[in-house]
């Protein structure tokens, strides 16, 4: 059995921001009773004892976490390198030098878009400004620095200006990662999967930024696995390379498997070793076994290991079924009509203002349930 | 457009004077019994000649100079082999040149394995 090389440490799902492509549970409620700092010590450490090398602190905004150094602390101590996935909210100077003290390694800031307006509309909040700040900030104290931008059919034609805005930030790297359909992003799919005719335009700028930006940013671009022919290879195999642990102590080998119809082990209630190894959760699609037709005689099983179990449950119910994404799956139909939609033409020509389907902010407040429409 | 735009063939010429790059954390990871580099996104396994390579590789030392190092430790270790372990590591950017070779050309493109 392999060993993990990341841990992915989602300390809070609290957020300033209310992304409509929001990947996290849409129940919130149920995540409020968070693992306090000494929970948090102990599944470092048998993360640690398991061959995890990587900690990346995410959320919600991990900022929210008041103990957030002295978590990063403790993964440094175990020799971890540590990254912080944020939205650079409540990045302030004194917070950014006590994470610094701390070990922490490097800083993932996401932003929306390129200019205030579209960005902070996509947020939900006024927060662009304070994330360029912060941007600077962790250039100033010597991070090196990702930008993390989620594209959809809202902001991907303006992929040009967000590089250009990577560059004046002296950004190490870009992750352009186009929506991934789960969840809140689930909900607001038609509003945010863009058409060809903009993937094949943003294409074009970004093979030309790598050119450009060569030695200096490294600009890493994820398309929507919707137009792919084949599925991703989720997360390099099921509980092979990776696990999760949400805030409330579930672990899980890819962050939206809580929405799998499996029981998840809880780091309270056994070790990281005890879960990685035998908890059915972690067991059900390892390796090739368990793989249905066409995967189980399909050359690529090994490469890209049937697709994504949670995209296979959200859009035929079974999470043992072929990704609908392969153009080999008896249940590709689904996919292709989704894009077909976000192809019609009419829908085209409503892109710049967004008016043909309005996205649906998520909402985090207590007693402030959102309203899906669809 | 994933995967890595490095050309596994590109070598590293034999005057550069590699080290590590900012950022970039080695050490021996106990549960592996394997060293390990660290960097931004990414993992890397060494096996023990990778290892001992990059032991070498502190912006002084010639790509020469480090073959004939190892050459007391290894008997078969080619210059092409060393060479080649460095351009891979270059293109993901977790080893830099200090002294770029004359064109200035830096190998491939970053690669993302997660």
């Amino acid at each position: 059995m392999d060993r993990p090389f990341g841990l992915l440490a989602e300390l809070t799902y609290r957020c300033p921001l209310s992304c409509a492509y929001c990947s996290n549970p849409l129940e919130l409620e149920a995540y409020r009773a968070e693992l306090d700092t000494d929970e948090w010590r102990r599944v470092l450490g048998e993360a640690a004892e398991l061959g995890v090398l990587q900690v990346h602190l995410s959320g919600g905004e991990p900022l929210l976490r008041r103990d957030l150094a002295e978590i990063t602390r403790e993964a440094t101590a175990l020799g971890q390198y540590t990254n912080l996935v944020t939205s650079a909210i409540g990045l302030t100077r004194r917070r950014a030098e006590e994470l610094r003290a701390a070990g922490l390694a490097h800083v993932q800031v996401s932003i929306q878009a390129d200019e205030p307006t579209v960005a902070d509309r996509i947020a939900g909040i006024t927060a662009y400004e304070r994330k360029i700040e912060a941007a600077r900030l962790v250039k100033e104290l010597g991070w090196p620095l990702t930008l993390n931008v989620v594209l959809h059919r809202q902001n991907i034609d303006r992929v040009a200006a967000i590089l250009r805005r990577a560059e004046e930030l002296d950004a190490d790297r870009i992750e352009l990662a186009n929506t991934q359909y789960y969840g809140w992003a689930w909900r607001n799919r038609a509003a945010l999967l863009p058409s060809r005719a903009q993937l094949e335009r943003a294409e074009v700028v970004v093979r030309e930024a790598r050119r450009r930006l060569a030695g200096r940013t490294e600009v890493i671009y994820v398309l929507p696995d919707y137009y792919s022919r084949y599925p991703k290879p989720c997360m390099g195999g099921w509980a092979t390379r990776q696990l999760t642990v949400v805030p409330t102590g579930d672990a899980l080998p890819c962050p939206a498997a809580h929405t799998l119809p499996l029981a998840r082990p809880s780091v309270r209630e056994h070790s990281l070793a005890e879960i990685w190894a035998d908890s059915p959760m972690f067991r059900r699609f390892r390796g090739t076994d368990w793989m249905p037709d066409p995967c189980r005689t399909c050359d690529r099983r090994e490469l890209d290991f049937g697709g994504c179990r949670c995209q296979a449950f959200q859009l035929t119910g079974d999470p043992a079924r072929t990704d609908p994404v392969c153009h080999l799956s008896p249940d590709h139909g689904i996919v292709t009509e989704a894009v077909r939609a976000a192809n019609e033409p009419d829908t085209e020509e409503g892109t710049e203002d967004g008016t043909v389907a309005a996205l649906v902010p998520r909402g985090y407040r207590r007693g402030r349930a959102p309203v899906v429409e669809r | 457009m994933t995967g890595s735009g490095a050309d596994p063939g590109l070598a590293v010429p034999a005057t550069a004077r590699p080290r590590l790059a900012p950022y970039v954390r080695s050490r021996f990871d106990g549960a592996r019994g394997r060293h390990v580099l660290l960097g931004p996104e990414s993992v890397i396994v060494l096996n023990a000649t990778g290892a001992d390579i990059l032991e070498l590789c502190d912006g002084r030392r010639e790509v020469a100079e480090i073959v004939t190092e190892l050459r007391g430790r290894y008997r078969d270790v080619g210059e092409d082999e060393v060479s080649r372990f460095l351009a891979r590591l270059v293109a993901r950017r977790l080893v830099v040149l200090d002294r770029a070779p004359g064109d200035g050309a830096t190998p491939g493109e970053g690669s993302h394995d997660g």
